[in-house]
């Protein structure tokens, strides 16, 4: 069948496998291993942008998505890696417990945040979602499954947290949740003029909980890098609001020229100057807060049918400022950037091998999928090369091998790991296959 | 806080609807053939919030251990406030046209075993005089395709009996919903094309829950479908039969 991710871009010719139950993953392994050339990855809800989640043959977790454990003292909740992040916040926020690290869906696989080593907005405070993941078990090529923590094999751990998928196959994983005394946020709206004064912002605010910033990628001159950024923290109202459903959905993809440069511009125009006072305090529920565009379903159709990159890299704090400038210059430039571009302070980095985020800031903007887009996003590589930083796997669905494997260090490390498992026999993504792993 | 008996609750719309009363603190029953999948059920509802879960391995087709089961569920809950039978399989129609032992083992599986099944949970319910038998019968019960009459024919079998089983049990206070899925996006048709038409089971089991809350008659799921049915149901035979349906 044809698959695509979260991107719709790009498609591949795919064997969708839907194991029911945690022990038939061997099974389906084993089928495998009989075939020499045989190529697997595991696949949560499909929530990366690119091709990481697509292989010849896709082993589709959704249907083991049950809880297995919750120990009330310790806040330690062990399920499946096909269970969601959405389910786990319907079950646990109406008992005032929050996952530590949340990405900007809820709509993502327990094993697909590991696989990502997904961040928050607290990233600069609480590190990674792996940071708050206590053990997990990982079902190997061989067909043996091994519990990996940072007591027991160690490194195949650091290499299965970001690993996206190519060590094994996470079944299940031991998550520390986090008490909430209420499922509102108090959030505190900035507006920046411009990047100086956004990075200026971000600095001044690092003992904020939760940060992020909305950026105008499209403004120019003056008003280069204007942006709103967002500050929250938990409230202790004792309130607890049960989330809401999801309220619209985009039926089908929408024709992709309603998303220009004058419809985006405009949008981004009324956005920014949405009537907020300075340094305004609202209370708004937690769904809002972390996941606003969960409430539009399937809005990655508005990209139409060829479907959209989506472009995150991390520059580190001494280039970060130039870097970004050069590269929103570009963005600008090209009248290509979308609506959607977030800029976040990073913290450190973890051990995780393949680990995404680094002391610094990222920056993330759509791209609808047209002609030129693949230069110009390989023009923003060069760029962030230049400043020492690194793309998101997670969003990735074209970069080359030289660039990944010049900025991630422990790339090769990665692949003696998978080599030692025996993992690079039958796990691969379209895009290990692409950069070298 | 209700008592629930549910019957093939290994299935994808079984277990989405367990979920819900579990969300609820209900406590509940649990029968399906795969005992270890029903243990990994049991922990996953016990931290969803079900006050108490047990559970039995149960053989549908084997109708002479199903009095001992429901007696056994019986004395663990109480009693029933809601039975939720929600077991079956989509047989091959092509093999059950040539094989009849296979057409035989559908109508056990789809029909014979609800109705030994129930015969046991009727008396318990009827003394009572309260609670609701919920039973996941199929759109495809309401007209014969030739795409796969031998399955429709057993849900319409139990849709029938359904019907008459309402009547009965209406003087004793017991309600009786016929739960009527269209199309769903389960294991039993993983190897089926999807279209626009398919649902996934979590909105199947909330069409459940609040047809059972209501007490419904017959419930489609989704609710199109009733519409839907209306019309293959309108269509003349001498029109209906030359139509590849």
């Amino acid at each position: 069948m044809k698959m695509h991710s979260w991107g719709r871009y790009p498609v591949s010719d795919t064997t969708l496998e839907t194991p029911t139950a945690q022990g038939s993953f061997a099974q389906y392994l084993a089928t495998l291993r009989e075939d020499d050339d045989a190529q697997t990855i595991a696949r949560g809800m499909g929530r990366s942008y690119g091709d990481s989640a697509l292989s010849h043959t896709v082993l589709a977790t959704k249907n083991i998505d049950n809880f297995i454990s919750f120990d009330e003292d310790s806040g330690l909740l062990r399920c499946a890696a096909g269970l969601t992040l959405d389910a786990i916040l319907q079950v646990f926020m109406p008992r005032g417990w929050f996952l530590a690290v949340v990405p900007g869906t809820r709509y993502v696989s327990v094993g697909g945040a590991i696989a990502s080593d997904v961040h928050g907005k607290n990233h600069h405070v609480d590190g990674t979602f792996c940071e708050h993941v206590t053990e997990l078990k990982l079902l190997l090529a061989s067909g043996t499954v091994l519990n990996c923590s940072r007591a027991e094999n160690v490194p195949l751990f650091h290499a299965t947290c970001a690993g996206m998928g190519l060590t094994g196959i996470v079944l299940e994983a031991t998550l520390r949740l986090r008490r909430i005394q209420s499922s509102s946020i108090e959030q505190r709206t900035i507006r920046t003029n411009s990047l100086e004064e956004a990075f200026e912002k971000f600095e001044q605010n690092l003992d904020c909980t939760y940060s992020v910033a909305w950026l105008d990628c499209l403004a120019t001159g003056q008003n280069t890098g204007r942006s709103l950024l967002f500050l929250g923290e938990h409230t202790s109202d004792e309130k607890f609001v049960t989330p809401g459903k999801r309220s619209i959905s985009v039926p089908f993809s929408s024709p992709s020229f309603l998303l220009n440069r004058y419809s985006m511009g405009l949008f981004n125009n009324v956005y920014f100057h949405k009537p907020i006072r300075a340094g305004e305090v609202q209370r708004i529920e937690a769904f809002q807060y972390f996941f606003p565009l969960d409430s539009i379903q399937n809005w990655n159709r508005l990209y139409g049918r060829k479907g959209f990159l989506q472009y995150q890299c991390v520059i580190p704090d001494e280039g970060a400022l130039e870097g970004m400038r050069k590269i929103l210059n570009i963005v600008s430039a090209s009248c290509k950037g979308s609506f959607l571009s977030v800029l976040k302070k990073f913290g450190p980095a973890n051990q995780n091998l393949l680990s995404f985020p680094m002391q610094g800031y990222t920056l993330a903007m759509d791209f609808k999928f047209e002609q030129g887009v693949l230069p110009l996003l390989d023009e923003l590589d060069r760029v962030v090369a230049d400043h020492g930083g690194r793309l998101y796997l997670a969003k990735d669905a074209r970069m080359s091998a030289e660039f990944f494997q010049s900025s991630y260090p422990h790339w090769e490390r990665m692949r003696e790991i998978r080599r030692e498992f025996s993992a690079d026999s039958l796990f691969h993504s379209l895009q290990s296959q692409r950069l070298g792993l | 806080m209700k008592n629930i008996l549910i019957i093939g609750a290994n299935s994808a719309i079984a277990k989405a609807t367990a979920r819900l009363y579990a969300a609820q603190n209900d406590s509940l029953y649990l029968l399906a053939r795969d005992p270890k999948q029903l243990a990994v059920q049991k922990d996953d509802l016990m931290v969803r919030g079900a006050t108490s879960v047990e559970c039995a391995g149960f053989d549908a087709t084997d109708f002479t251990k199903h009095g001992a089961l429901i007696a056994q569920a019986l004395e663990t809950l109480g009693h029933f406030d809601i039975v939720l039978v929600a077991h079956g399989s989509l047989p091959d129609q092509a093999l059950c046209e040539s094989d009849f032992d296979a057409a035989l083992e559908a109508f056990n599986v789809n029909a014979l075993s609800v109705i030994s099944l129930l015969n046991y949970v009727i008396k318990p319910m009827q003394t009572r005089r309260d609670g609701c038998i919920a039973v996941v019968t199929s759109v495809a019960g309401d007209r014969g395709r030739q795409s796969n009459f031998i399955y429709g024919a057993a849900k319409a079998m139990v849709s029938t009996y359904l019907q008459g089983l309402r009547g009965c049990l209406f003087p004793d206070n017991v309600a009786v919903v016929d739960i009527k899925p269209g199309f769903v996006d389960t294991p039993m048709t993983a190897h089926l094309p999807k279209g626009a038409l398919w649902a996934q089971p979590e909105l199947i089991a909330q069409r459940i829950v609040k047809g059972v809350e209501k007490r419904n008659s017959t419930v489609y799921a989704p609710g199109f479908w009733r519409l839907i049915m209306f019309v293959v149901c309108s269509v003349p035979e001498v029109l209906f039969k030359r139509l590849k349906l």
